[in-house]
């Protein structure tokens, strides 16, 4: 059995050798993504899982091990951690858990060291934890992100991001159930049987599997009616995990309307900007800024890629980085960064410009930056855009669905009554001509 | 057109109405559902059959409770919100604005232009649910206390967050006198500003107001309240003759957009319906068989002190009393700790009244053969009863209930005790009393919570917990505050639960809430081995054994544990050893007297609300303050350095040594300027600005800009920000400099040095709500103050940009910025070091006042430093000692400036005997979900103890001076 190494400063090392025998756990955050860089690790030579365990167990243990005013997602992401090494599927012995860091002045950069805190208190602080950031924070002999590595988690976020999109604007239409997640498996095996072969990873060869990705969903029959969009922002966490949003997507699809939600991309190009611009407001050494304006553009580049292919197939497609970067104008300043910062408004607005102006705005309950950027920015969207339709829903594990549910309907009804203004302001018109 | 029929079900009532093809009502109903929400309707259908058999109908449903039942029957679901702007569409036309409270919800329809819908969030009480707790509290019907509210003559402050605030605001008012009729008045007034605080959010409310819904309909009061409040008039309110049913009857108008169908289809297809029972969460019961329940009962009937009986009794005895907080216990023992008498009572909000009545019949029974040799009280209402009686010894509750379960553990080294109000936990280390945990403002599960659930469904106390004993399964229903818990038991009923299982699973609930919530333990280890629990609640044989299944041990219950207070009081009233007792003799009982006047102290800012207590022969007794000064008596003045701090920081105003003539830059005095002041105070007189800061806090400055609050859920400190911005606006200065730092000085004993993410950005969210910050200069940009040079680069372009200020100019003025806010940073830490000498010449102990610099705002502390100086304490903040230590690697990510310097503090606390740190923590600060247990630990492995102050835009001081005064008995009996 692996030794257990220690830092200087006290923390548990990942060794090469506990590479061999542990299995590492991910939480579930974007299952699709997520999905994907499981099988890229797994590649790699980790043995790595994706929880999946939901419901009150996780959130028990969660709220038994982590302060409870600390953030919704910090207990969830713990409790699903816990609660999987606790419920025996896993040997705790065998165990290493991943969390990710993003830094910045958000709570949530803490979540880490609650994992650690709470691992202590339930009595496992022999499991390793793994930080998986790109701020250089914390390494492990046994766990490197190589540049190849981030390279193929870069591609799964951007093949997610290209998923998540035409999946959802597919899924609401199809005409026989179950159609659109047999075309993800589908688009999924290829995609990563062709990375086994060393293909799919050329900027080229990229653009071809969008086409084949886009061609796919484009294959599935659909009914061709009209449904009410509705536009998911929020905290991260609780905009992409089913287990944090209760399951927001299916929500909306049950309630007949198509769910948009934006893509990861923006997000990590988000936090590539925010060290340029932090040079820009502070100083810092110019090279700091060069390096981060190069992969920018870089991560640009695919973006551009995608919404393109996604123009190409006649896909509803977002604006790009620079769009969002655009439409903030007025709202909030660059420098905005914690948390999704500026970004959670630009998405909102961006929304409003293509044409859904309804939006759930998700957040944990007293969420530190989206009392700033979430319902902080509602009030003035809604006096630019009166027709802007926003509902801000808080979670928490005390939070019950109906409270939730109920609101949304409201936002539905509002959306709907506006749907049909509209029909009949342009049956009217139409009557003019 | 066919009949439409329209069913509103909310979370307390049903209401049906039927209209006719004109829109007129032909018959409506509002009935309580008790939990019986399918049941009621079609109760109420069929009495209507009369006029509906053999029709064919449109029927829709509405509601916050009737999502379930539309999914279970399938009849149409038309949302609540949406159904009421139907009906005022139709009935009131030209209505601006309407005010709807239902019972656990509140909304707020915006008419004109765009339809705009409001709705209470997951977070907020002020509704129906929270009057009827708040009538059942002051023990009257909702009806008594709308009468009682028309004769108001004052107005207290009351949070009006949840009932969970307003209750121990509530309980102190009441505890010390106050009139029921000004209370009565404060919860209305409580409700409004609830409603228009969390739900305007920016808009405001004018023009023509519609009120709807139950307790608008019915109170009087509530109506005056809200539109004296308002300011509107009779034009402007109205107030419709049908408006609790208003929900229904837009139902109705809406149903005609769906298909009809016969009455009696209607009828069988919610007969018909069964809600879901899947996806109940339970857990294992409670007791499987009687057998279990005898064992369980015998082993914890063994704890009961030694019998005896008063009326064959001779010799001395003792008394004590627990005025507590909504019940009033007094104990009579013997030298043996015998009881002699015992009473148990709710106060009924009058604790004085009832200690005189049982005060009588005790020395009845007494006659010649008993001499009281002693009294001491305990509780909420110590002091007042204390003045009132006479009585010897006042004791904080902590150490009264310590006294009592060493009693009969002598080994207890846990005591849990959770009464009607509040739940209090501590350690006992050393003998003495560690660790306390009060249930802080949010997180109630106390006695009266189940209460409130018992009543609510129908049924009394004692009744419905035995229900839960032998539940089969008993339902999850989480742990958090009541607010929740309703929505929790909601849903458990529509997915089937039983009231067995929800009793079972209410009684879990408040165990679970204890030991993860208010205790935050993982393991019973993180107890203790030998555990005490008392208090009422634990009498309910239901929550004594959900809480050893959940700890996994057996724990002591005394028979007597709703009067441990009490008996604790008893024992060390006996233990005074006093040859004689100052308790009013039976003959003064005869001659007692007592009336209360509410007064509001203006002898300084803080505006206390006092009770002036009047006995008979001229006695006062004046609770409520926080200092001396009303008493008559000169203020206490011991060293205070956030008094030092805070009047430093107001004299950085006016013109400084520069000439004004660039004109007037306002500067809102609240979050990081209570730290960045002097540097921007200098900077700008350095350009020959003026600087005006934004008036002192205070809570009228606060409800000046509470209607642009986005998120009721911020902090307090970030909310007052808004009066302030206002308040400048009105100065009419020519702009406002309040910049956006995510950054903050770096001080070298973190990892970063962050500001957290509201203080960072909080200009930005002022600048996108306050409508009147768009007719003033409103300069918010980017600046970091941490590296010198790069700051005086772009202060310098900002400058020239936005005053055409040479450069030069502008890095003179930041150099001499920086200069004045190191000044001013060395001279607290000076006045710091000379406290600190002054305290130890005088043997004095020094308390470390650990917070955010903006906690030293009088109106965010409502005077607590008062409080402690009052004490006895010297009192310095954090940062006149964070800087005596290094940087040290955190067990958290340790990346806020004012953060790190409590870590520091607490670190540097540890090697000082002397010293002892509170925390001060802003409710709703999400940062201090972590600060706060790493302060803990660093204390705690010091050897020091851990106190927690929670503030919010009110304060119960009560919970305040329970902590500090179990610290001073802790101290003491550690002889620091």
């Amino acid at each position: 059995m692996a030794k257990l190494v220690y830092d200087k400063t006290g923390r548990l090392l990942f060794t090469k050798e506990m590479k061999n025998e542990y299995t590492l756990l991910i939480p579930q955050m974007l299952p699709d993504h997520f999905a994907m860089v499981v099988h890229i690790l797994r590649r790699e030579g980790y043995k790595v899982d994706m929880l999946e365990n939901t419901g009150r167990p996780v959130i028990d243990a969660g709220q038994k091990y982590v302060h409870n005013d600390a953030c919704y997602p910090a207990i969830l992401v713990i409790g699903q951690l816990i609660n999987a090494v606790q419920n025996g599927s896993y040997d705790p012995h065998k165990v290493a858990l991943v969390i990710t860091q993003t830094g910045g002045g958000c709570r949530a950069s803490n979540y880490i060291h609650l994992l650690r805190k709470a691992l202590e208190k339930a009595g496992l602080d022999y499991i390793p934890v793994i930080s998986v950031n790109l701020s250089g924070l914390e390494s492990n002999p046994g766990f490197q992100l190589s540049l190849g590595l981030l390279r193929k988690i870069v591609f799964a976020a951007i093949y997610g991001d290209l998923l998540l999109a035409v999946s959802n604007q597919t899924r609401p239409y199809e005409v026989t159930k179950g159609d659109t997640d047999a075309a993800i498996e589908q688009c999924m095996e290829f995609l990563l049987s062709d990375m086994d072969a060393g293909k799919g990873m050329t900027f080229k060869s990229m653009e071809q599997n969008f086409d084949r990705i886009t061609a796919t969903f484009k294959a599935i029959p659909v009914t061709g009616e009209e449904k009410v969009k509705v536009g998911i922002v929020g905290e991260i966490y609780v905009k992409y995990a089913p287990l944090g949003n209760n399951n927001l997507a299916d929500f909306l699809l049950a309630e007949g309307a198509e769910p948009v939600i934006p893509g990861l991309m923006d997000f990590l190009i988000f936090k590539v900007n925010n060290r340029e611009v932090d040079v820009g407001l502070y100083g810092g050494k110019w090279i700091k800024e060069k390096v981060c304006h190069w992969l920018q553009n870089y991560l640009m580049k695919y973006q551009h890629a995608m919404i393109d292919a996604l123009k190409r197939a006649g896909f509803r497609a977002p604006g790009d980085f620079n769009d969002l970067r655009q439409l903030i104008k007025g709202y909030l300043g660059e420098g905005n960064k914690m948390g999704e910062g500026w970004l959670l408004t630009a998405e909102m607005l961006e929304l409003i410009h293509t044409g859904i102006p309804n939006i759930v705005c998700t957040q944990p309950f007293g969420c530190l930056p989206n009392h700033i950027v979430g319902k902080g920015m509602i009030r003035k969207i809604k006096d630019d855009y009166p027709w802007s339709n926003v509902v801000a829903i808080d979670y928490d594990p005390g939070a019950t669905r109906i409270n939730q549910e109920n609101r949304i309907k409201l936002m539905l009804a509002n959306a709907r009554a506006m749907a049909k203004e509209q029909v009949q302001t342009e049956e009217a018109s139409s009557v003019q001509i | 057109m066919n009949l439409r029929v329209g069913i509103d079900i909310g979370s307390t009532t049903v209401k049906v109405v039927v209209l006719n093809e004109q829109n007129e009502l032909l018959f409506r109903s509002y009935e309580r559902h008790y939990s019986k929400t399918r049941e009621r309707a079609v109760q109420t259908l069929r009495s209507i059959s009369d006029l509906l058999t053999g029709q064919t109908i449109h029927m829709t449903i509405t509601g916050s409770a009737g999502l379930g039942v539309s999914k279970a029957s399938g009849i149409d679901f038309v949302q609540e919100v949406y159904a009421t702007a139907a009906a005022v569409n139709t009935y009131v036309p030209h209505t601006d604005a309407v005010i709807e409270l239902g019972g656990e919800d509140a909304k707020i329809i915006f008419f004109g232009g765009a339809l705009e819908e409001r709705m209470n969030g997951s977070c907020a009480g002020g509704t129906g649910a929270f009057i009827d707790q708040m009538a059942s509290l002051l023990n009257v019907s909702i009806d008594e206390l709308d009468v009682l509210s028309l004769k108001h003559e004052k107005i207290y402050p009351i949070a009006s967050r949840c009932g969970v605030f307003a209750k121990s605001d509530i309980q102190p008012i009441l505890n010390q006198g106050g009139r029921k009729e000004d209370v009565a008045a404060s919860i209305f007034q409580a409700v409004v500003d609830q409603t228009v605080a969390g739900l305007t959010q920016g808009r405001e409310l004018k023009g023509k107001i519609v009120f709807l819904g139950g307790p608008l309909h019915f109170l009087t009061g509530l109506r005056e309240r809200f539109v004296e409040t308002l300011q509107l008039d009779e034009d402007h309110a109205v107030f419709p003759a049908d408006g609790d049913c208003f929900a229904a009857m837009g139902a109705a108008l809406c149903a005609g957009d769906y298909a009809p169908r016969s009455f009696e289809e209607y009828l069988k297809l919610l007969e018909e319906s069964v809600d879901a029972t899947e996806n109940l969460d339970v857990m294992p019961p409670l007791f499987t068989n009687q057998a279990d329940y005898d064992t369980f009962l015998s082993r914890h009937n063994a704890n009961r002190p030694p019998e005896t009986d008063l009326n064959t009794y001779a010799g001395d005895a003792w008394l004590g009393i627990d005025a507590g907080s909504t019940t009033t216990k007094m104990v009579l023992i013997n030298g043996q700790g015998g009881i002699l008498y015992s009473y148990y009572h709710s106060n009924l909000g009058n604790p004085v009244a009832i200690v005189l009545e049982q005060l009588k019949e005790i020395y009845r029974l007494c006659g010649d053969r008993v001499v009281i040799k002693g009294a001491a009280v305990t509780g909420y209402g110590e002091d007042l009863i204390k003045n009132a009686f006479q009585c010897d010894l006042g004791l904080v509750e902590t150490m009264a209930h310590y006294t009592a379960a060493k009693h009969f553990n002598p080994d207890v080294d846990f005591i849990i005790d959770i009464g009607g109000q509040d739940m209090k936990c501590f350690k006992i280390r050393n003998g003495a009393v560690d660790s306390i945990m009060l249930n802080e403002a949010c997180s109630s599960g106390c006695g009266s919570f189940i209460e409130t659930f018992a009543k609510a469904l129908g049924y009394d106390i004692a009744q419905f917990s035995k229900l839960g004993l032998f539940s089969p399964k008993p339902v999850n229903l989480g742990s958090r505050c009541t607010v929740f818990m309703n929505s929790s038991v909601k849903q458990a009923q529509k997915d089937g639960a039983s009231v067995e299982d929800i009793s079972a699973g209410l009684s879990i609930s408040i165990v679970k809430n204890a030991v993860y919530k208010v205790i935050r333990a993982a393991s019973a280890d993180d107890l203790g081995q030998n555990i005490v629990v008392q208090g009422g609640t634990f009498l309910n044989d239901a929550v004594l054994r959900a809480f050893e299944q959940e700890l996994g041990r057996d724990v002591v219950r005394p028979t007597i544990a709703g009067l441990m207070g009490a008996f604790g009081s008893a024992l060390a009233a006996r233990d005074l050893h006093l040859d004689h007792s100052n308790l009013l003799s039976e003959n003064a009982l005869q001659a007692f007297t007592h009336s209360a006047k509410p007064v509001t102290c203006n002898l300084c800012t803080n505006h206390c609300s006092l009770t002036v207590n009047q006995f008979d022969g001229g006695r006062r007794f004046i609770s409520g303050n926080r200092c001396s000064r009303p008493l008559g008596e000169e203020k206490q003045e011991l060293p205070d350095l956030s008094v030092y701090k805070y009047r430093r920081l107001r004299s950085f105003e006016g013109k400084g040594d520069g000439t004004g003539v660039r004109g007037r830059i306002g500067i809102p005095f609240g979050l990081n300027m209570y730290e960045n002041l002097p540097f921007w105070f200098t900077f700008f007189t350095h350009l020959n600005f003026e600087v005006v800061l934004s008036p002192e806090s205070s809570r009228k400055l606060y409800l000046k800009g509470q209607k642009t609050i986005p998120s009721d859920t911020v902090c307090y400190p970030a909310k007052l920000l808004h009066g302030h911005v206002e308040a400048l606006v009105e100065a009419g200065v020519d702009a406002i400099w309040y910049p956006c730092m995510s950054y903050n000085f770096d001080e070298g004993i973190g990892d970063n040095h962050y500001n957290c993410p509201v203080v960072a950005y909080y200009p930005e969210l002022l600048a996108a709500n306050i409508p009147s910050l768009k007719q003033t200069r409103f300069l918010n940009p980017y600046v970091g103050l941490w590296r010198q040079k790069d700051f005086e680069k772009r202060i310098a372009k900002i400058m020239d940009e936005e005053f055409s200020i040479p450069k030069k100019e502008a890095v003179a003025a930041a150099r001499a910025a920086y200069d004045s806010y190191h000044a001013y940073i060395q001279d607290l830490r000076d006045k710091g070091d000379e406290y600190i000498s002054y305290a130890r010449e005088h043997h004095l102990p020094i308390l470390v006042q650990a917070g955010r610099p903006y906690h030293i705002d009088p109106e965010i502390n409502h005077g607590i430093n008062d409080l402690i100086t009052g004490q006895g304490f010297v009192l310095i903040t954090e940062d006149a000692v964070s800087w005596r230590e290094d940087y040290e690697s955190r067990q958290v990510l340790n990346q806020w400036t004012f953060q790190s310097r409590m870590y520091n503090a607490a670190r540097y606390v540890c090697t000082q005997p002397d010293m002892q740190l509170i925390q001060l923590v802003s409710f709703g600060c999400g940062t201090d979900a972590i600060t706060a247990d790493e302060v803990r630990a660093i204390l705690e492995k010091g050897g020091k103890l851990y106190t927690q102050l929670k503030i919010d835009d009110i304060n119960n001081l009560g919970a305040v001076k329970i902590r500090i005064r179990s610290l001073m008995a802790a101290m003491e009996a550690r002889g620091q």
